[in-house]
């Protein structure tokens, strides 16, 4: 898979709106802030009786999870449903590529059951940069997560959390724990801050696990969690995944508790009214304390509630981007 | 042509809301105004009626039947109903009621909250080229535009009418 088109340039239709979603990068602030803004808005449907909208209704959403992820997958079939799209989630491991058909074949026969838009997971990194290349020119890709490249609508979710509880983003400190080496969220979420134009936005984890291409990034890179926590608005947690352990990175799952889990005592170190995110799920007692996790201050299950509103503003933005290209009317 | 003023229209508007859709009302009427312009008007209304119930107000975005042309307008504001709907007494307010399609969106959103007993509508101006069948029932002035030319108010300090020309 060599993409030839940048991914944050295909995602843009001709007049810079949004027709797919792969990832944060080079997102404009604008952009950034009108997703967010409209994700504002979807927030109050969540409040309506009917909690839908008609905006997408017709289209056909098709969910495609090489990988799975539960709360990633129905987070975004509850969005695309209360915009009231037909959606269909196909389980790769069931479907006919594990009989050998190419995933080219099978996008091709999604499509021509006249699906509008392809919301993927895959493990391997540029899948639905892949993909978003050989659709129809109609149908929007989203990314899911791709490899340990991107999630961006789990990075936007996170900033929408972010700006709902702490404001404005030039004058926050934001700090990112644990293992970013192997967070597709990490690498977004550091897009995104500071496309947002973050006060500032550090990394704190071993050595081993982060990656010295995010000091390039515009990231501070941190390798104690005192020093790290020192004054910061927000604490990002990510999970650390035990089957990274194997491969020698960390000593052991103690050690890197000890180390940089989050407890009371090392989230101290940050502003007293700072809040502590993480994308789930959650290691209680591998890199987050269930204190911490269930303290006032976290705001993790708030961060899932918000994310049904961001996934539906992306949805609709990116199917808008693909439909505006088409006739244009004018009414009262 | 010149446009007339705002501030004119809307006492004869609060007058007529008085004295021909409050007879109507059983109980005290809500009030929602429509993003932009209508939310504009509805908070300079909602003070001149001294109305109890606090201000709604809608952004209709979600509900276009114009999305497929169209896409989505991109500063979509949130909607905020701060009252149960249900059982309530409604009055919608918009600036310019044209094709009545904003009308058709407004109400569409509005039972998604819940069924009202009742739902006025009162606009600005009212351009009689109707798509639909919806009629205002309080209008502050009806205008006779050539067929491409539109109203635009502008706001919200002061409330001005202008007129748009077609692009040439």
């Amino acid at each position: 898979m060599t993409p030839s088109t940048p991914p944050h340039r295909l995602q843009l239709n001709p007049r810079g709106r949004l027709q797919h979603f792969l990832t944060t990068e080079g997102l404009s602030t604008e952009l950034l802030t009108e997703i967010l803004d409209t994700a504002d808005s979807f927030v109050s449907v969540g409040k309506q009786a009917v909690k839908k909208v008609p905006l997408l209704r017709g289209k056909t959403v098709v969910n495609l999870f090489f990988e799975a992820s539960t709360r990633t997958r129905t987070t975004f079939e509850l969005a695309a449903k209360r915009l009231s799209a037909d959606v269909l989630n196909i389980d790769i491991s069931t479907s006919a590529t594990a009989k050998g058909e190419s995933l080219m074949d099978m996008l091709w026969n999604l499509e021509a059951m006249d699906s509008d838009m392809f919301v993927v997971r895959h493990q391997a990194s540029g899948a639905p940069h892949f993909i978003a290349e050989h659709v129809t020119p109609t149908v929007a890709v989203i990314n899911a997560g791709d490899g340990r490249h991107a999630h961006p609508t789990q990075a936007m979710l996170d900033m929408y959390t972010i700006r709902r509880h702490k404001g404005a983003f030039p004058q926050l400190k934001v700090a990112i724990v644990g293992d970013v080496l192997h967070s597709r969220v990490a690498r977004s979420q550091v897009h995104a801050l500071r496309g947002l134009n973050v006060g500032e936005v550090r990394v704190i984890g071993p050595k081993t696990l982060i990656p010295h291409d995010f000091a390039d990034l515009g990231a501070t890179l941190h390798y104690d969690m005192a020093q790290g926590l020192k004054d910061v608005d927000v604490v990002i947690m990510l999970r650390l995944q035990r089957e990274r352990m194997e491969s020698a990175l960390l000593p052991s799952e103690s050690e890197f508790y000890r180390l940089y889990g989050l407890t009371q005592e090392k989230l101290a170190f940050a502003k007293p009214d700072a809040i502590v995110m993480h994308p789930g799920p959650i290691n209680r007692g591998v890199e987050i304390e269930s204190s911490v996790a269930d303290s006032p201050r976290s705001v993790i299950l708030q961060q899932v509630n918000y994310g049904i509103a961001v996934r539906m503003a992306v949805l609709s933005m990116a199917m808008s981007g693909q439909n505006e290209m088409q006739t244009v009317t004018g009414e009262q | 042509m010149t446009m007339p003023d705002v501030a004119p229209l809307l006492d004869s508007m609060a007058r007529a809301i008085e004295s021909r859709l409050a007879p109507r009302f059983p109980q005290a009427p809500a009030m929602v105004g429509i993003h932009t312009g209508g939310a504009w008007l509805a908070r300079q209304l909602h003070r001149q009626l001294g109305l109890q119930q606090p201000l709604g107000l809608m952004d209709i975005s979600f509900y276009r039947d114009d999305f497929q042309g169209k896409g989505l307008h991109p500063q979509v504001k949130p909607s905020n109903l701060p009252f149960n709907v249900e059982g309530q007494h409604i009055i919608l307010v918009d600036d310019v009621i044209m094709s009545g399609r904003t009308v058709r969106a407004a109400l569409n959103e509005l039972f998604d909250y819940g069924r009202p007993d009742m739902v006025s509508l009162v606009a600005l101006v009212d351009l009689p080229r109707r798509e639909l069948p919806i009629q205002p029932d309080v209008i502050g002035i009806t205008m006779d535009l050539q067929p491409q030319q539109r109203i635009k108010l502008t706001g919200p300090d002061p409330l001005t009418l202008t007129l748009i020309e077609p692009s040439p």
